[in-house]
């Protein structure tokens, strides 16, 4: 049994302690916008937030989470798909299948949320994603566009 | 494409096949099958044609064979109709068929078959048929209602207007009546020059972009039924073999698990409530092998297998004119070089998945596939049922790249757990370990290439000989003639439409000595014309290196007879500023292929700096397609293509060792990420005339590119690939 905040709501689950946040967020409260790429923290499909910080949820046991740590999947990042992120992912036309793109969503904003201005090395360092359709460049290119336009500071 | 699209599709089906009975059993690709007018049912809606539906409120469905597994195809084709059907673009919505219902209405749809970037290739002419005669239909319906004749009509953005009265009415209006209207015969309806398109040819953005933006678009992992069990599967890990035994006992209290099912006599499964269920108690379930034959079989084994067919004296001939023997026994220097490419698995971002229901009546499959078609006949062949019995619904792919087209392995898996609990929907989801173990690998050659130089150093003679796989032996045998798979030669035919090779040598000889080993082959996004562009086009760079002459200009003396290759080579040069002095520290290299109807070059720009390690700066690219659908997606799929291209040429390698896969996942089988990502500039010069392939071409110019910049900069070729084995430092 664990306690878990998952975008905005208290939720309990009945799972064995080592299962990964991954597939309690997938399985037993069925939200399956988090995806499963490799199981072992390589390629960040996985990605969630927990208390605003990117994390690979594939390789998080849920007994390591507590109710007091906020997790905002791709399905909480905003009420409309209205996030600056999600704005800008539109406007650049990124997705290809679009399998990898929630994970690198998620960690684009939470890259943005920390640093609002990153600069090529920064983004190559954070988001360290796996996409094989090879969307990296639009990527890139949304990203500094919403830094550019500091929308992520007006919040 | 949403979860309630899919099921109520299906739901349409049951009755949709019942009458069909007829088809059942005749089903093979291209074969005529009787259509049933129940079939004709389409819901609420009716359809103007078998790819267009009008709603009252305008709103337009275009229906698409074809499969979007990233590539954008979906808009593309939906381009075409619309273009021809002359809506309004903003109100365009798209749907997939289904294979049941293509086989029930003599394969209306044509080919659901999406690789080989055949998607607009090979069916523009039908679909923008399809969207033209809906528009003499719909202005027809509008003439009779106004009794004037249709020719005084036309059609702008969804509005059809009386020129004589000034009178105008909307698509949604005349739809029901335009329903009833005999369709005018194919010949009879004329198509657009593509120089007047509106939509189709522009930059238009994807119509598929915002659910994936949210999380909200349903991959085939994410399908779920009610009542549904999850399965997880491992197969024998070295190819061939079987399963010995297993303790199905030691697992059975375990957590959510409900069954422990043998699939085949190679692989097992355990079906849980959940996957990870089923998962970590697969993985506590004690399985003995017994691992056949191959169990002895590693990459150096079949290293050694592959270079006795470099000299072997027998092998199929797939291009050839002069006398190369000749040539070479008569040239001032002769060049000789062996390189190599290695087995890759395509790695798509979703693993291997399906879900099937299974009836002694009745087997669906719900799955992300390239080939609809081929998913429905291997749920039959697996299920024991005649196809008229069997849907496969399609969902959208993350990722094909090949390997979810020709074979379908993962739906006959499925149905056969499927079919050991009836009645019981179930989802099977490979980990990506068992996707890397059993991936259909890009096939493993070598290439002796031995060119002869006159004392002016012109290339006199030229002999390419493959030895290695051949895809088509391993999928489609019956394809195989007299030893020869034409396939093989992609890149390297004679010249002609598809993958002609773009020199003229005067004496010629390309030759492949087939050698098959036990680790299943597959189409790999860009197929055959991956390696030999690399072999090629690095060595043509040796060549011209060896004669003392600049790599362009070495490359247009051969040239003059092949004015599409070179009209690309020469934009990508002036683009790229070839002869230019680059920045300090960056060297450039050149190639320039053609394949999948389509001509396509690239200029690198790398640096390596004093530890070996390379930079890619940038990669120019152009591409002839001669009909350019889509610039905007062109310029995607260009830069998707690199991503491709480049993580083979750097990192991929699957090893084999005790007859198994090495590799098992991203920690080991690396792939490009943000890092390694050079900027990338796409110029489409687009001819006109022909309809060629573009998610495919260029990833064959990444590498050659790159490597021909690295001989530039450091003097070091690289010919085994990967990179990542060759240690870039200075000697
Ligand atoms: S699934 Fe978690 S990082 Fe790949
Ligand atoms: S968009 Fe397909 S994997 Fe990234």
């Amino acid at each position: 049994m664990a306690k878990l905040s998952i975008n905005g709501k208290t939720i309990e689950v009945a799972v064995e302690d080592d299962t990964p946040l991954l597939w309690v967020i997938r399985e037993q409260i069925g939200l399956t916008g988090t995806k499963y790429g490799c199981g072992v923290a390589q390629c960040g499909a996985c990605t969630v937030h927990i208390d605003g910080v990117a994390t690979r949820s594939c390789s998080m046991p849920v007994s390591a989470l507590t109710a007091g740590q906020k997790i905002v999947t791709i399905e909480g990042l905003s009420t409309d798909g209205n996030h600056p992120i999600q704005k800008a992912w539109i406007e650049h036309d990124v997705p290809q299948c679009g399998f990898c793109q929630s994970g690198m969503i998620m960690a684009a904003a939470a890259l943005l949320q920390s640093n609002p201005k990153p600069s090529d090395a920064d983004i190559a360092a954070e988001i360290t994603n796996i996409c094989r359709c090879g969307t990296y460049n639009r990527v890139k290119a949304a990203i500094k566009d919403v830094a550019a336009g500091g929308q992520m500071n007006r919040g | 494409m949403s979860l309630a699209s899919v099921t109520d599709t299906k739901l349409s089906r049951r009755s949709l096949l019942k009458g069909s009975a007829a088809a059942a059993g005749a089903f093979s690709f291209g074969f005529a099958i009787p259509v049933t007018s129940e079939a004709q049912a389409q819901g609420a809606v009716p359809e103007i044609n078998a790819w267009v539906v009008v709603h009252p409120d305008d709103k337009v469905v275009i229906r698409i064979a074809r499969s979007e597994m990233g590539q954008g195809t979906l808009t593309g084709l939906a381009q075409l109709v619309a273009e021809e059907l002359d809506c309004d673009w903003a109100k365009v919505t798209t749907e997939y068929p289904t294979p049941g219902q293509n086989l029930a209405r003599n394969r209306v749809w044509g080919n659901f078959s999406t690789g080989g970037s055949r998607g607009v290739r090979e069916s523009h002419e039908y679909v923008r048929k399809g969207g033209a005669a809906a528009r003499m239909m719909l202005v027809q319906a509008a003439a009779d209602g106004w009794k004037v004749p249709a020719a005084e009509c036309s059609a702008i953005k969804g509005v059809i207007t009386h020129k004589g009265s000034g009178r105008s009415i909307r698509y949604g209006e005349v739809a029901a009546a335009a329903t009833k209207l005999q369709a005018p015969a194919p010949a009879n309806v004329p198509l657009k020059d593509p120089k007047d398109w509106t939509i189709a040819g522009k930059p238009l953005k994807r119509l598929d972009t915002a659910d994936k933006t949210t999380g909200k678009k349903i991959y085939g992992m994410d399908f779920t039924l009610p009542g549904m069990l999850n399965a997880a599967i491992k197969d024998c890990p070295v190819f061939g073999g079987k399963v010995k035994s297993f303790d199905a006992a030691k697992i059975k209290d375990m957590p959510g698990v409900k069954h422990v099912l043998p699939v085949g006599d190679s692989a097992i499964a355990v079906v849980a409530d959940t996957w990870w269920r089923a998962k970590t108690a697969l993985d506590a379930l004690p399985i003995t092998w017994d691992e056949g034959e191959h169990a002895k079989v590693s990459s150096e084994s079949i290293a050694a297998w592959l270079k006795e067919g470099l000299d072997a004296p027998q092998a199929a001939v797939g291009n050839q004119n002069g006398d190369v023997k000749g040539a070479i026994a008569n040239a001032a220097r002769v060049i000789e070089q062996v390189y190599s490419y290695p087995f890759q698995n395509h790695a798509c971002m979703e693993v291997m998945n399906a879900t099937a229901l299974y009836t002694p009546e009745r087997c669906e499959v719900w799955t992300p596939t390239q080939n609809g078609e081929a998913a429905l006949a291997a749920a039959s062949e697996a299920s024991g049922l005649p196809l008229a019995k069997c849907e496969a619904y399609k969902i959208d792919l993350g990722g094909g790249f090949g390997r979810r087209g020709a074979v379908h392995d993962w739906v006959r898996q499925v149905v056969a757990i499927a079919k050991q609990i009836p009645g019981t929907p179930v989802k099977l989801i490979w980990s990506r370990e068992e996707d890397m173990l059993h991936g259909r690998f890009h096939p493993v050659t070598q290439c002796k290439l031995t060119g002869a130089l006159d004392k002016d150093g012109n290339l006199t003679g030229l002999h390419l000989r493959i030895s290695g796989q051949s895809i088509v032996a391993g999928i489609f045998p019956q394809n195989i003639q007299n030893g020869r798979d034409p396939a093989v030669f992609q890149g390297l035919n004679p010249p002609g439409p598809e993958a002609s090779i773009g020199y003229t040598v005067p004496n010629l000889l390309i030759d492949h000595a087939m050698r098959n080993p036990h680790v299943p082959p597959g189409f790999w996004r860009g197929v055959n014309l991956n390696q030999n562009t690399i072999y090629l086009e690095c060595f043509i760079d040796e060549l011209a290196h060896a004669a003392g002459k600049d790599p362009l200009e070495f490359r247009r003396a051969l040239m003059k007879n092949h004015p599409k290759h070179l009209a690309v080579l020469n934009a990508v040069a002036e683009k790229a500023g070839w002869g230019s002095k680059p920045p300090e520290g960056v060297y450039r290299g050149i190639c320039q292929t053609m394949g999948f109807g389509s001509y396509v070059a690239a200029v690198a720009e790398v640096s390596v700096d004093a530890q070996g390690k390379l930079k890619i700066h940038k990669i120019t690219a152009a591409t002839d397609p001669g009909h350019a659908v889509n610039p905007a997606q062109i310029e995607r799929q260009v830069e998707g293509s690199f991503v491709y291209g480049l993580s083979a040429a750097l990192f991929g390698e699957c090893t084999v060792k005790d007859g198994r896969m090495v590799e098992e996942n991203f920690d080991t089988y690396p792939v490009v990420r943000m890092e390694d990502m050079p900027a990338v500039e796409t110029i489409i010069v687009p001819s006109g005339g022909f309809w060629g392939g573009v998610g495919e071409p260029t990833i064959a110019v990444a590498a050659p590119a790159v490597l021909n910049a690295i001989f530039a900069a450091t003097g070091k070729r690289v010919r085994n690939l990967p990179l990542k084995n060759t240690d870039l430092r200075k000697a």
